[in-house]
């Protein structure tokens, strides 16, 4: 919301200065954006004579200056100063602007600095308006009346000094999108007094030759009240200059002398208004909701179709307004408009934001409309414009036709002037707060505070806070402890699941990979490769094609990721992140994955060949090492049920039971070289939530036993088919005695061609140490064979293997 | 007794010369050996008087004592010889760089919500979480915001597919974590303190803004806290997160529709060759909206507005993330670029603590 301050000095009686007014904008919620002061940017410009104008020696085109100026001002001394100009029009006895050497001149963005042109000294410029930034005009330099007071500054001259002050109004504060509302705001914090707005209804001297009606429909919700009166032999032809001035000052482009006044009161009173050229009208207008497919050629040219129940302006042919948004082309004032009907009305704002967002019109009267403009200002309003209309465009005013009625919207709400200092925090007598709603234009009974029409937002006890606090100051606000709710050291806060997701991420980047975040929207493609992509977790209106789907996993992202760092020449590294998937597109349907990434080798190339490829026991140490982390039991099932971006011989799944606590292993070829990463890849995927919960939360350990036997080692090598997994040979040896053996681990694998030689087709050998441990007597030697015999036995009876 | 000491002379020239440990035992055995030159001298003892037998037992012990002693002390020396010798040949280069271990980061969100987890845990607040799918009621209904409010259209919000046949409202990507205060009072009622960090989304891309990005909500609410509780609690936050010995606050009157009062908090700071620093100087930086829970939102969450009241704030991570560490670019954060991730990231032990300062 722009507006300069003389304007705004027309409804607030104000000496303050402008930084004062500006803190408190911002201070009052009225956050101040912009500022310009032309006192500042054109303040040094000042009007001078030209004593006399010469050719240049030494150039045709150039002309030397003798001018005489006022560096401080008219009632000072003058000077007489050498300038050189290009201009054509520069000639003895002009009188044109000159600014002085060291300003700045906004249209060129040049520092003016002592200069020789040509041989010829030049001290300062004679100036043009485009380098003053007033218009384009750059064929000569400003050229004014010869009676043109010299030395005065041009801001003073052509009435420019007049700051511009842009604020950003929030949504709930449609009466500050008229500067009425705004100076009410700086009235109430005590910067001024807001003069009085005086309203003398305009008499009518004959019967509007245009009537207006509201369809029944409508009455109750869309428009309850509409009112116009025709105003007969007007001259539309150019606002006069201190309007035109005004709108330019604040970006709107004058248009015309009617045009200009709705513009006028749009941004002075919040009072949006539109005139209709009375000639172009077929009998009386109507206001309806659209049947649906009626078109409309609106002043900005385009031609909009209207939905049904869309809310027209019609005459008795044809549509002529989108009401409350825009006026229609076709019934537009010209400089020929004679006769002209203006409308004054209150729209529903909610039926104007509909509408106006479907037909993506961003107009300033649907602005206002559709955050609440002051029902009550309605007839004021147009008795304010018509007097405007026959001040500046002559004329004659018909009696004002009127159709509903000003909705009520009388309430009031209960001041607890306790409450206020309670919630608030800050001590404000009650004198204060009551002196604060009545400046802002509630009216107060006893405890009782009546809401001014034009305060659609305020709607409770909470928002006569607000009023009070922002007029106080929160500025003022001084902190106040907030003391613990319990007395003594705090409490843990975390929940299990949160502890544990900084845990497996603490676990992440200690085993080397770098955490990144990636978007939780991926592209379609990626989604598909990894079971999601369905229309349950489509985006709606993405962003990019790029972000169109919910990710169903972290490693789509990851892998793309690592698709970008190689591009940049990054072959080898260690991904991770922790955060949501999604398996659906309800609330709740997300859970939360840690993935790790290895692509290329383990290491880099170093003087011990430490670098290797990583594989996917690269990937199980880790995923186990995550695991072990966050709590999951030491033992746990390996399945291959895996899913489809996975290498289907070369990944697993750790589980219990149903429930899958992590996937690992190399990712697809097929995937790797549809998401453009160079392998070697593999990753793991740990369902978090899904790792259980201890049953017994308790710091103390069960008790160390330590026996005081001598444990005893043993090794075995079996031969078994190449098919047959570790796990299983593992499980049967430690199933042969469970008390007497702690421990089983594989020791060496040996498979290939070689092993196949020597012990067959087909066949591998895996070797395993398995650890005895006795805790009543020392083994025997018979006791260790007895137990061997039976790690033997049961091996071969669960994977055929024979000892080698 | 002549004879003992042309021995001992013979004996100890010898072991003196000896050059390995072989020769050593040659000579050991030579003298101290079961048929040794001074075993057998002991050995003929049995049949000597008394008295000489006692001078001569005497001597022969200092003898033997005497040689092995050498012998001990020369093997000793021709050990440390040895060792001298094998360690002149053993030389590694040390100026090779170790076995390669990779180093992993924490990315800086991750740490800037640990850091906020810690402050704030400290201050009793508990950490709540939500959907980032949300409907559109707890998005925005809830929070007093309904379906034709200008304030939802500032929103950019993307939405989700809806299902033909569907009628309701599409869900929505979570535009904001005030959900979850919602959530969170209407789990566990009142009195509540909570803050909840997490994934937003809107529909915004370019130099400043991404279409992810992260928040922290905080609610307080009991009987009697009020908006100056909610500026000191700030005020701590922002002095214990920036780690500096004060901060200044300033909050300006604004709106949103689920607080009331509501303000905007600005922290006093400098801009002094490109470098922030927070708590002094003559700037103000805009670092986050705060407010009074407005009494709709506290019955939206079946909490009773005449007898609980209190704070609710919301503030970016990410920016306040960039502020902290003077992470120049939003959209580097998304980017998963390994220089910058090694760069900006943390070490794995870099718990942040208040016991230990939250950075190192």
């Amino acid at each position: 919301m722009k507006f300069t301050l003389s304007w705004l000095k027309d409804h607030l009686d104000t000496e303050a200065k402008l930084e004062d007014l500006l803190y408190a904008l911002t201070d009052l919620g009225l956050e101040v954006e912009g500022v310009e002061n032309p006192e500042k940017t054109l303040g040094a410009f000042r009007t001078c004579r030209v004593i006399e104008a010469q050719p240049h020696p030494n150039a045709d085109r150039l002309r030397l200056c003798r001018v005489e100026t006022w560096p401080n001002g008219p009632e000072a001394a003058s000077e007489e100063v050498q300038v050189v100009c290009g201009a054509p029009n520069a000639r003895t006895g002009l009188v044109g602007v000159f600014a002085p050497v060291g300003t700045h001149v906004p249209g060129t963005g040049v520092d003016l600095k002592p200069g020789v042109i040509r041989g010829v000294e030049s001290n300062g410029m004679l100036c043009s308006e485009r380098e003053l930034m007033l218009s384009d005009d750059h064929d000569g330099i400003i050229d004014l009346p010869e009676d043109t007071p010299l030395g005065v500054r041009l801001i003073d001259l052509r009435g420019l000094n007049d700051p511009m002050i842009d604020v950003k109004v929030t949504p709930n504060r449609p009466d500050a999108l008229g500067i009425r509302g705004i100076a009410r705001d700086l009235a109430a914090r005590g910067l001024g007094v807001l003069k009085p707005l005086e309203i003398t209804p305009v008499a009518g001297g004959f019967a509007s030759p245009v009537s207006v009606t509201i369809d029944a429909a409508l009455k109750a919700k869309g428009c309850p009240l509409f009112a116009g009166r025709v105003i007969r032999g007007v001259k539309n032809g150019p606002s006069p200059d201190w309007l035109q001035t005004r709108l330019r000052a604040i970006g709107l482009r004058p248009i015309s002398a009617l045009v200009d006044i709705t513009n006028y009161f749009t941004f002075a009173l919040n009072r949006p208004l539109h005139v209709f050229d009375v000639a172009k009208l077929a009998g009386g207008l109507r206001i309806h909701a659209a049947e649906g497919g009626e078109t409309l050629q609106a002043l900005d040219g385009k031609t909009y179709t209207l939905r049904a129940g869309q809310m027209l302006i019609s005459d008795d042919r044809a549509p002529q307004s989108l009401a409350g948004i825009m006026g229609g082309e076709l019934s537009g004032c010209t400089e020929e408009t004679t006769d002209v009907f203006l409308e004054s009305a209150f729209w529903d704002p909610i039926t104007i934001a509909a509408t106006g967002r479907a037909l993506k019109i961003n107009s300033d009267a649907r602005y206002r409309f559709e955050r609440g403009v002051d029902p009550a200002f309605t007839l004021p309003g147009l008795e304010l414009a018509t007097q405007m209309v026959l001040d500046l465009c002559g004329g004659e005013a018909s009696e004002v036709v009127v159709d509903g009625a000003v909705p009520d919207t009388a309430r009031a709400y209960r001041l607890d002037p306790a409450r206020v200092v309670s919630l608030v925090g800050m001590d404000i007598p009650e004198d204060e707060q009551r002196r604060t709603l009545e400046a802002l234009g509630f009216t107060l009974d006893g405890d009782m505070a009546s809401v001014p029409s034009w305060r659609p937002d305020v709607l409770g006890e909470a928002d006569l806070i607000e009023e009070i606090a922002r007029v106080a100051s929160l500025s003022l606000l001084q902190g106040k402890p907030l003391p613990r709710r319990e007395a003594g050291v705090p409490k843990p806060i975390l929940t299990p699941l949160q502890v544990r997701e900084q845990t497996a991420r603490r676990m992440l980047a200690s085993l080397g990979y770098n955490e990144c975040v990636t978007y939780s929207f991926i592209d379609s493609e990626a989604a598909t490769l990894f079971g999601g992509g369905s229309d349950a977790v489509r985006v709606e209106n993405p962003i990019s094609s790029e972000m169109t789907h919910l990710r169903p996993d972290l490693l789509p992202g990851l892998l793309r990721a690592a698709a970008r760092n190689q591009a940049r020449g990054f072959a080898d590294m260690a991904l991770c992140e922790i955060g949501p998937a999604f398996h659906g597109g309800e609330p709740g349907e997300q859970h939360l994955q840690a993935t790790g990434l290895l692509v290329g080798a383990s290491a880099p190339r170093d003087a011990f060949g430490s670098r290797r490829p990583v594989d996917l026991y690269d990937a199980k140490a880790d995923v186990e090492a995550v695991l072990a982390a966050i709590g999951a039991p030491a033992r746990m099932q390996i399945t291959r049920k895996v899913a489809s971006w996975w290498h289907p011989g070369r990944s697993g799944v750790i589980g219990l039971g149903p429930n899958v606590l992590a996937s690992f292993g190399e990712v697809h070829p097929r995937i790797l070289q549809a998401m453009d990463v160079k392998g070697p890849a593999v990753a793991f995927t740990v369902m978090v939530a899904n790792v259980p919960l201890p049953k017994v939360k308790t710091p103390t350990r069960p008790a160390l036993k330590l026996a005081d036997l001598q444990a005893v080692e043993r090794d075995f090598a079996f031969v078994v088919d190449k098919g047959v997994e570790a796990l299983t040979l593992v499980n049967a040896a430690q199933g042969a005695d469970k008390a007497l053996i702690e421990s089983v681990r594989v020791f060496d694998q040996f498979g290939g061609e070689k092993a196949e030689a020597q012990m067959g087709a087909g066949k591998k050998s895996l070797a395993i140490t398995v650890r005895l441990q006795p805790t009543e007597k020392t083994l025997t030697d018979k006791d260790i064979e007895a137990v061997s015999a039976k790690i033997v036995d049961k091996v071969a009876k669960a994977t055929g293997g024979t000892l080698r | 007794m002549d004879g003992l000491d042309a021995l001992k002379g013979k004996y100890l020239e010898g072991i003196a010369g000896a050059a390995d440990e072989a020769a050593l035992e040659d000579l050991r055995l030579a003298a101290l050996g079961k048929k040794g030159e001074i075993s057998l001298k002991m050995r003929e003892l049995g049949g000597m008087d008394p008295v000489l037998r006692q001078s001569t037992g005497a001597a022969l012990n200092v003898l033997k004592d005497e040689i092995d002693a050498a012998l001990r002390a020369k093997k000793a020396a021709l050990g440390d010889a040895a060792l001298d010798e094998r360690l002149r040949s053993e030389w590694l280069d040390v100026t090779l760089p170790g076995r390669p271990r990779r180093q992993g980061t924490i990315h800086p969100v991750s740490q800037v919500m640990a850091e906020l987890t810690a402050i704030f845990a400290d201050m009793g607040f508990a950490v709540a979480e939500g959907p980032q799918v949300e409907s559109d009621w707890y998005n925005f209904d809830a929070l007093n915001i309904p379906p034709e409010h200008p304030a939802r259209q500032e929103h950019d919000t993307f939405f989700m597919n809806r299902a033909e046949g569907d009628n309701r409202p599409p869900h929505v990507l979570r535009t904001h974590t005030s959900p979850v205060q919602i959530r969170a009072m209407t789990e566990q009622g009142a009195p509540i303190r909570v803050i909840a960090p997490g994934r937003v989304y809107r529909m915004d891309m370019d130099q400043t803004h991404t279409p992810m990005f992260h928040q922290v909500e905080g609610l307080a609410i009991d009987r009697d806290i009020s908006m100056a509780n909610l500026k000191w609690v700030l005020e701590e936050f922002c002095r214990a997160f920036f780690e500096v010995p004060s901060v200044e606050l300033r909050f300006r009157a604004s709106h949103f529709p689920f607080t009331e009062p509501s303000a905007e908090v600005d922290i006093r700071c400098s801009w002094e060759g490109g470098q922030l620093k927070i708590g002094e100087g003559v700037g103000w930086l805009e670092i986050l909206g705060s407010g009074m829970v407005h009494p709709k939102v506290l019955a939206a969450a079946g909490v009773d507005p005449t007898e609980w009241q209190g704070f609710a704030f919301g503030m970016g991570i990410d920016r306040i993330a960039m502020l902290k560490y003077g992470i120049p670019d939003l959209r580097a954060f998304f980017e998963s670029d390994l220089r910058w991730l090694r760069h900006y990231g943390f070490a794995a032990l870099d718990m942040p603590d208040l016991a230990g300062g939250l950075s190192r």
